[in-house]
Formats: C-alpha cells, structure tokens, sequence
C-alpha cells in the first residue's frame, strides 16, 4: 500500500497536566472524550429504559410476582459508591493521586458489597430463576457492577497517564462524568428495585 | 529480526490496525463473505421450494442431518430461512453500508484524520467478526442452526430443544452473537457520531457535510438506541434458555407432552422489544443507502441535489417517526387492537419524508446531463426498486389490509425490495463509486454495466412475483405447498426459483470484477469522477493520515455542481483553495 | 443508455401493473360478511398505490430519457424543491387520512366489537402441529383446561378432566372447524406450546395465538363449502404441515353433524 511514500505525521499533541489545568479548552484539549462519554450515558440510559419497561411490562402481567426484600447492604454500599464520587471530585480539582487511588479502592469495595449483597439473597433461596423480582434484581445489578467495573478501569487508565504527567484534563473530566453517571444510575435503580422490584 | 519487525508491522497495519480506512475495507470484506454466504443459502431455499424432492448435489456431505441424501428436510429449511435472514440483515446490511462504507469514508469527508475512538473502533471491527464466527458455528453444533426466523420470537426461541431441532445449542449460539454484535455495533455507532461532532476540519459546518456523512450520523443515533435495546432483550433470552428464568416464557406450556418448567412470562414483551429495535434497523439498513444515492446521484447528474436542506430535514423526520411505528408489526399478535390504529397512523406518516426524499431524486435527474455509469445506473436503479418496496408498504400499515395480507408472501415481497434490493443497490452504487478511493484502481464499467442490468431485471422478476403469490394467500417460511389452494401457485414459485438462481449467478460476475480491479485494474486519479467532497480531494487511495500530513480547509458545500469552476470546471471542490 | 434504461423501467412498470389489474393472481372469493370492507379497502389502495407507482416509475424513465448523455445546460425543476415537497405531501397526507379514516372502521367493524350475542362459541387449540376445535356440547359450557392432563398420546389435546369435571364430559373435541352459515362465530384461541397463527384466506381472518393469553376472534361465514385454515405464524419444523379444515355446513345439516358427534352419555 501506499504507507511507504507517508509524509511524517504530526505530533500527536499531549500537553503535560501542570499546563493542561490552566489551558482547558485550549489547543490539542479536545472535547472528544467528554462527547464520548456523554453518547455512552446516552446509550447505556436507553438499555436501562428498556429494561425498566421490561419489568413494568412483565409485573403487570404476572401473577407470580412477589416482592423481593433487598438486603441492607445494599445500602451501605450506596454510601461507598457515592463516597467514592466525591472523593473522585476532590482528587480530580487538586489533581491528587491519593483521591484517585481512594476512589478506585471505593469503587471495587462496591462491587465487592454487591457480591456478598448476592450472596445473602442466594442463602435465603432467591435464586436468579426463583421468581421473576429476583431475576430482574439480578439483572440490573449485574449489568450496573459490569458498567462500575468499566469505570474503575477507565480511573486506571487515568492513573497511569497521570503518573505518566500525559493526563488531558478533558480525559479526567470524562472519567469523573461516567464515575458520577455510575452513582446516579445506581440511585436510580435502587429506588426502581426498591418501589416495583 | 528485521523479518519478525517487518511481519510485526504488517500484522500492525493490515490486520489489527486502528486505521479507520483498513477497519472499512475490512468489514466491507466480512459484508462480501457474509453476502455470498447469505446468497448461497437463499440459493438452496429456493430449490428446495421449486422442486422439493430433487436432491442437491453435494449438500448431503455438507449437512448429513439436514439434507441427507441432499434432500433438504423441513427443519433444515427453516435453519437455512433463519440463517438467510440474519446473515443478511445483521452481517450484511448493517456491516456494509453503515459500519463499512461509514468507516471508510465518515472521516475522510469531514477532514479527520482518523476516528475519534481509532481503538474502540477497530475492537468493534473485531467484535463483530466474533459475533459472525459465533453465528456460524451454529451450522456445526447438535442439532443444527436454530429455526425460529430472524425475528426469534419467544416462546419457541426460548423453551429450548424440546421445541424443535437446532433450539438447543443454535439457537444459544444465535441469541450470544447477536448480543455480541449489538456491543460491536454500539462501539462503531459511539465513534460515528463523536467524529462528527468534534473532529470536523475548518470550516466543515454542519451545512456543509456531504449528504452521505449525515444519512451516516443519523443512522448512528438511530443504531445507538435499536442495538441498546436489543441488547438487555437479548440478554433475557439467553437468560430464559439457560437459566431457568421466564422473562418471555408463559406458565402452562405442554411442548413435546412435557409441562415446561416456567412461569408467568410474556411472549408479547420479546415481539415489543425486538420490534423497537427491529423497525429501526430496517432504517439502519436503507439510510446510508438514501446518503450515497444523494451523493452519487449529482455527481453523475453534474447537477446539484434539489432541496438539499428538505432532504436533511426528512431524514431527521424519519429518525424520530422510526422509533414510534414498531407496532405494525404486531397487529395481528394479540396485542390490544385499540393500539393498532396508534401505530398505523405513524408508519403511514413516514411515507411523507420518504416520498418527498423520492421526488427530490427524480427532480435532480430532470435537465441534467446525466453520465450513464455503473455507480449512476444503481443509484438510479435504486430510485425505482425503493419506490416499488415503498408503496407495497401502503397495505401493510394499514391494520385492514394486514389481515390478509400479514404472514404472506406480500411481506416477503416488501421488505425485499425496501430494505433488501434497496440497500443492497445503495451498496452496489457505493461500490462502484469509491472502489477508486479505496483501493486506488478502477472497476471495469463494461462487466459493471452488465451486472446492472441482469440484476435490476432479475430482482424485479424474483420479488415482484411474490406480491401475487401474497395476494393468492401464500403463507410464509413454508418448506413446501401441500395445501391444496396452494398448489396452482407452485409453477410462480418454480419461475422466482429460476430467477433467483439467475440473478445470484450475475453476482458472481460482480465478484470477478471487484477481485480482478483490486489486482489488476487501471490505476485510479485523486478525482476520476469529478465530485466535490473531501475523499476526492485526497490520493486515491489516501494516506494512513488521510490528507498527508495537511489539513484541508473547507470553503464551500458539497453540492456545488453546474457552476462555473476553475479551469473550465462545472464544480467547486469542497476544498477548493488547495 | 438512457433511453434503454427508460424503456425497461417503463416495461417493467407496465408488465407489474398489468398483472395486478388484470387479477391474474388475487384472493380466493370472499365468503365472510366483513371480508367485502376489508377487499374494498385493498382495492382502494391498489388503486392508489398503482397510479403512484407507475408515475413514480414514468417519471424517472421520462427524465432519465431526456437528460441522459444530455450535453446543453442544465436545468433547475421548475420551482425547485417547494413542488415536490407540497406534491407528497398533499397527495400522501389525503391519502393517509382517507386511508386510516375509512380503514379504521373497517378494523374496528372486525377487532374493536364484540361478537354478536349467541354466537357460537368455539375454543380453539393450537400446537406443534396441528389445531383442535371444542364444542360445548350438549350443558353449552366447557369443561376447564388443565395443563398437566395436556397429553397428545391420550389424545387429551386440552387438557380435560372428565373424571372430576362433569361440564367437561360432554364437549366435543374434532380436528376440523365445521360451522354453520350466516350464524356469527366465536372463537376463542389457546395455545399450548409456542406462537401460532390461524388464517382462512377466504374468510378473510388472520390471528396469532400466543400462549398464555386467550385471545377471541368473530366472524361469520356466508357460503357453505370446505375451505383451508393454515397456520401462518413460525412455529417449528412442522410449520408448513399445520392446517385444519373449515366445513361451513347448512344450518340442518351442522345440527345433524353435532348430534353425531355427541358422546353417548
């Protein structure tokens, strides 16, 4: 192919963090990350939505529907989740890596308390096919601590280029919008589990 | 060690590369593979319907369960109709015009020197290859590919084998592709629409994106909410099989005297979801193809497109009228009749934006000085086969009419020609048009030009018929007549038999001519065909950076033909100053 | 090229049309007494959707005719783009209106009324492959369905239990819908495996049976005769063998047939 006749190709351009706080915006700071994030909150909004209507369809309809009594530390690990949004906050404004390394460790106690929330629901026999509550609990807490656990490898990946000084700060930004996104969606679905489930 | 580095690089830059002109050739050569093989399998559905009981010679070593003897059995026919179907609407129809040609050519005519996403995107290349691989093996497992239709609807999708050959482990497999494929499709869509928005060169405003890169943005927003609806649906499904959970699974059910282990599920939520998703891909599949046909349509014209504004504003229309007409597929399923009305009224709404897209095209043509080429006789080709599908549409939205006519060959006849025909045209057009650009040859018009004819002669000869065979009352994804009212209709069907094999042979001419031009063909200029947009005014095929290290600077609109250029020229370069 | 092009769009055009027009194919005659809206409504449409087919069509041929290889000036569509927007949408949106006004009824008239009272009440039961029809018998009421006794090698097709049931002792269980003329019908559709569908082109019916959900259909059959009842919705390896036979019998002779079939009791 024709690679062998390329001109050289312009630097990719990386502007190191101690400038980056002050040029946001500026040139080589694209918004593109931030976009992509937002188009991701977009889409990952419309499944949830479709889900949702999937159960208000499905309870309807039933008359097997029994509600299902979620554990209390479920609540517990709301609080983590949302500790972790603001310790996020204050690391990202003072580019703190400690902040960073805090909410990762937050973020997999999280899904760490989603698993033992599981695991008390499975000792008391609500299995994913006892019953269509459990199945949709489930469901949606799977996919939310599949989407927290995407996140947490985004925060890494903000790690690394940090410590690397080669961190855009719209980078960060888009980082932090998906970890809050991750925290309102969760609110969202425990108050959705909580009145229907 | 310098042999190892250079194999390394080429891996690098042919196979897993992030550049988004190899990801489009790339799933342009998965869409081909996936065409033939989609082809291939109408083939023997066709014979099997024409002469039933005639053996297919070597089919009985391929499949010794399904067509043993090479006779194909009732359950292999279905397998091959489910497979045809979601081959071609998945792997084809959503690859090749939207992720291939998009992936190509979306950057380029904007000014971008890549993808905003170029590792997303070339994981979603990956993905959807997967997603391919993981259909196909279900050709090779148990019982067979599944036979629940591409529509897979629940309950005979979701109780498992005991409903049938190919429920079992197919059909597990066809629910995880699909799953796959929307996370494929979902990544691709992410960076269509963030390439848009953010990495447009100067001056590329909004109004000055070509035709083609809209239909393409409008189709990504439409992907992102179908394929992030599809995916939980599908997810459920898997869920219903292998998990024991009934999401779509009613209580009650006796399948092969065995009480079903489920309880309380709905098999009308799986139409709802998989219909919200599935009358939106149907758009996925035609409006990259409304995109090209207005790109290609003034070029060949050497006249601008009419109306380019209302061409935008109908495609955003359609967008939006797109997610509110899923129901009309479901007048007949049980649903609250009240509803059918709500949905009716929609689905004949849209014919507006579509009809006014129509007459826009045939308005170009009016006084201009078209070139008769093979890009131009399938964009026009095109024109005539979605106005045939279009207006077949007219009695299936209407609630009345579907009583007939729902489950017959009437449907079969319309989406063919709407969807199927229409985009597959729009791919052709594409083809042709920018083989150029993407492989820096050109085609050979004459066996172009052939191809042209035998194939617009030989879909009308295949599909048109099945609208009568619908009006007689023939049912749908039969493996065979045995009803007596629909025994006269037996030599129609030997007729579309013959055509179809016909017509598919012509692609093989097709096949011959794309091969031959990537090796052998002339050498392509930047600009063989005089257009006005970015691609064109790059090297043909573009640099791994696209515009050579340069950015282009974009003074004037993509519709700039009939002018009086520099040099004599009848256009203006969207990039004219360079 | 471009006249060549013009011409096999035009023949193409014409050749289709003609088809249609002349009824070389087209529905079996009507027997229902709300098939004749619903044919009215698709002749309407055919109408329609021919005129606008073959002028879509004459008008591409027509253009590409005149203007391919064409080298003079180019010209702009007489007022740009405001006609073909105002022609679609005049000409469809009326289209759309009468359409769905008229239609609407039509639907309406077949789906959104209830069955006439005294209708015949028929339940329906559809499976992997083949359809059963249950008569009330002699009580005119139907025994219960139970799953569980839902046995095909038994032959208990839905799931009766006449030995606890004594409203179930006497319905009638046949493999054919056979039904008197011009008295309406009622039928009321079960599934018992997966999605079905029940079609009688010539009487103009067409309705999925869903499992899980019991779902009525009316109508009422104006000719006697023997006609095809196919199962139109996918529903396993055996679809395309799923039928049953629709026997419209005369009044006497429908009694007569019923009396045969009653079991001695």
């Amino acid at each position: 192919m024709s690679t062998a006749i390329l001109p050289p190709r312009p630097p990719t351009p990386t502007v190191p963090v101690a400038s980056v706080a002050t040029a946001d915006g500026g040139p080589g700071d694209s918004h593109v990350a931030q976009t992509g994030v937002w188009i991701g909150i977009g889409t990952i909004t419309m499944s949830f939505a479709a889900l949702t209507s999937a159960l208000v369809v499905r309870q309807s309809g039933a008359p097997d529907w029994q509600h299902l009594h979620l554990p209390a530390l479920l609540y517990v690990n709301t609080l983590v989740l949302l500790a972790s949004s603001l310790t996020l906050e204050s690391a990202r404004r003072r580019l703190s890596p400690l902040g960073l390394h805090v909410t990762v460790a937050l973020g997999l106690l999280f899904v760490v308390g989603q698993v033992l929330a599981w695991r008390q629901l499975i000792a008391q026999q609500q299995l994913l096919a006892s019953g269509p509550s459990s199945a949709f609990f489930y469901v949606f807490t799977a996919l939310h601590a599949a989407h927290v656990l995407g996140g947490v490898g985004g925060l890494l990946y903000v790690q690394r280029r940090l410590a690397a000084g080669v961190l855009a700060l719209s980078t960060y930004k888009a980082a932090a919008l998906y970890w809050h996104f991750m925290a309102v969606l969760w609110l969202y679905l425990l108050a959705l589990l909580t009145i229907r489930g | 060690m310098t042999h190892v580095a250079v194999a390394q690089s080429f891996l690098r830059r042919q196979v897993f590369s992030v550049d988004h002109k190899v990801i489009g050739r790339q799933y342009l050569d998965l869409a081909l593979v996936a065409v033939f093989t989609g082809m291939l399998l109408s083939w023997l559905m066709r014979f099997h319907l024409g002469w039933p009981e005639t053996p297919v010679p070597g089919l009985g070593k391929l499949a010794p369960t399904g067509a043993a003897g090479g006779v194909i059995t009732p359950e292999y026919y279905l397998a091959l109709m489910t497979m045809h179907g979601t081959i071609m609407i998945f792997f084809v129809l959503t690859t090749a015009p939207f992720a291939g040609f998009g992936n190509f050519l979306l950057p380029l005519q904007v000014g971008a020197e890549d993808m905003a996403f170029p590792r997303i995107n070339m994981m979603s290349f990956w993905v959807t290859l997967l997603a391919f691989l993981v259909l196909l093996t279900a050709f090779f497992v148990g019982d067979g590919p599944p036979l629940s239709g591409w529509t897979a609807y629940a309950p005979l999708s979701a109780v498992g084998e005991d409903a049938g050959p190919g429920q079992g482990a197919g059909q597990t497999l066809w629910a995880i592709s699909i799953a796959i494929f929307c996370v494929a499709q979902l990544l691709g869509a992410l960076n269509f629409i963030a390439t848009t928005l953010d990495l447009r060169t100067k001056g590329m405003s909004l109004a000055r994106l070509p035709f083609a890169t809209w239909a393409w943005l409008i189709t990504a927003v439409i992907a992102l909410v179908a394929f992030a609806v599809l995916l939980p649906a599908c997810i459920l499904l898997i869920l219903d099989r292998v998990a024991g959970t009934s999401f779509f699974i009613p209580g009650g059910l006796v399948i092969s005297d065995r009480l079903q282990p489920h309880a309380g599920g709905s098999p009308l939520l799986w139409q709802h979801l998989f219909w919200f998703f599935g009358h939106p891909e149907v758009y996925i599949a035609i409006l990259p193809g409304f995109g090209v046909v207005s790109q290609i349509l003034p070029v060949f014209a050497r006249k601008p497109l009419l109306g380019p504004r209302v061409f935008i504003t109908c495609l955003i229309a359609i967008a939006f009228l797109s997610y509110t007409v899923w129901g009309h597929h479901m007048f007949l399923s049980g649903m609250n009749p009240f509803s059918a009305t709500l949905f009716s009224v929609p689905t004949l709404v849209i014919t507006i934006p579509a009809a006014i897209i129509t007459l826009l095209w045939i308005g170009t043509i009016y006084g201009a000085r078209l070139r008769l080429t093979s890009a131009s006789l399938f964009a026009l080709g095109f024109v005539s086969v979605f106005v045939t599908g279009g207006l077949s549409g007219f009695f299936l939205a209407q609630p009345s009419t579907d009583i007939y006519l729902h489950g017959t060959y009437f449907v079969v006849a319309h989406f063919h020609f709407v969807m199927g025909v229409a985009a597959m045209f729009g791919i052709f057009a594409g083809t042709y048009f920018w083989f150029p650009k993407l492989f820096g040859r050109m085609m050979n018009e004459t066996l172009g030009k052939w191809h042209f004819w035998l194939t617009f002669i030989g879909v009308y000869s295949i599909f048109m018929p099945m609208h009568y065979l619908g009006l007689a009352g023939n049912v749908r994804r039969y493996s065979a007549f045995t009803d007596d009212y629909l025994q006269p209709l037996i030599p129609l069907h030997r007729f579309i038999t013959v055509a179809a094999l016909f017509t598919g042979a012509v692609q093989l001419l097709f096949l011959f001519n794309l091969m031959r031009s990537r090796l052998r063909g002339p050498k392509a200029p930047n600009n063989p065909w005089e257009a006005t947009t970015l691609e064109w005014s790059t090297s043909s095929p573009p640099p791994h950076d696209n515009f050579g290290g340069r950015r282009a600077v974009v003074t004037h609109g993509p519709n700039e033909y009939g002018v009086t250029g520099p040099g004599g020229r009848d256009y203006l370069m969207q990039a004219e100053s360079q | 090229m471009g006249k060549f092009f013009a011409a096999v769009v035009t023949l193409i055009a014409l050749a289709s049309a003609a088809i249609f027009a002349l009824h070389i194919w087209w529905l079996p005659p009507d027997i229902s007494t709300h098939g004749s809206r619903i044919d009215r409504q698709l002749n309407e449409t055919m109408i329609v959707a021919g005129i606008l087919f073959v002028a879509a069509q004459l008008a591409l041929a027509t253009f590409v005719w005149r203007s391919g290889g064409a080298r003079g000036p180019i010209k702009t569509f007489p007022g740009g783009a405001t006609p073909m927007v105002v022609l679609a949408t005049v000409l469809v949106g009326i289209e759309i209106l009468v359409l769905t006004f008229v239609g609407s009824k039509v639907w309406a008239g077949v789906y959104q009324t209830p069955a006439a009272p005294g209708s015949l009440q028929i339940e329906v039961q559809a499976e992997q492959f083949a359809f059963y029809f249950r008569y009330a018998g002699a009580d005119g009421r139907f025994g219960g369905m139970h799953p569980e006794l839902m046995n095909d090698a038994t032959e208990n097709f839905f799931g009766l239990d006449p030995a606890n049931d004594t409203t179930a002792r006497d319905d009638i269980v046949v493999g054919s819908l056979v039904i008197p003329v011009n008295q309406p019908i009622e039928l009321r559709l079960h599934a018992k495996d997966v999605n079905h569908s029940l079609y009688v082109p010539e009487l103009r019916i067409q309705q999925d049976i869903v499992p899980g959900m019991v779902i009525p259909l009316h109508f009422t059959a104006t000719q006697t005769g023997k006609y095809e009842l196919v199962c139109t919705q996918l529903c396993g390896l055996g679809h395309y063998s799923m039928r049953a036979y629709v026997d419209v019998k005369s009044p006497a002779d429908f009694m007569q047939w019923l009396k045969e079939q009653s079991p001695a009791l």
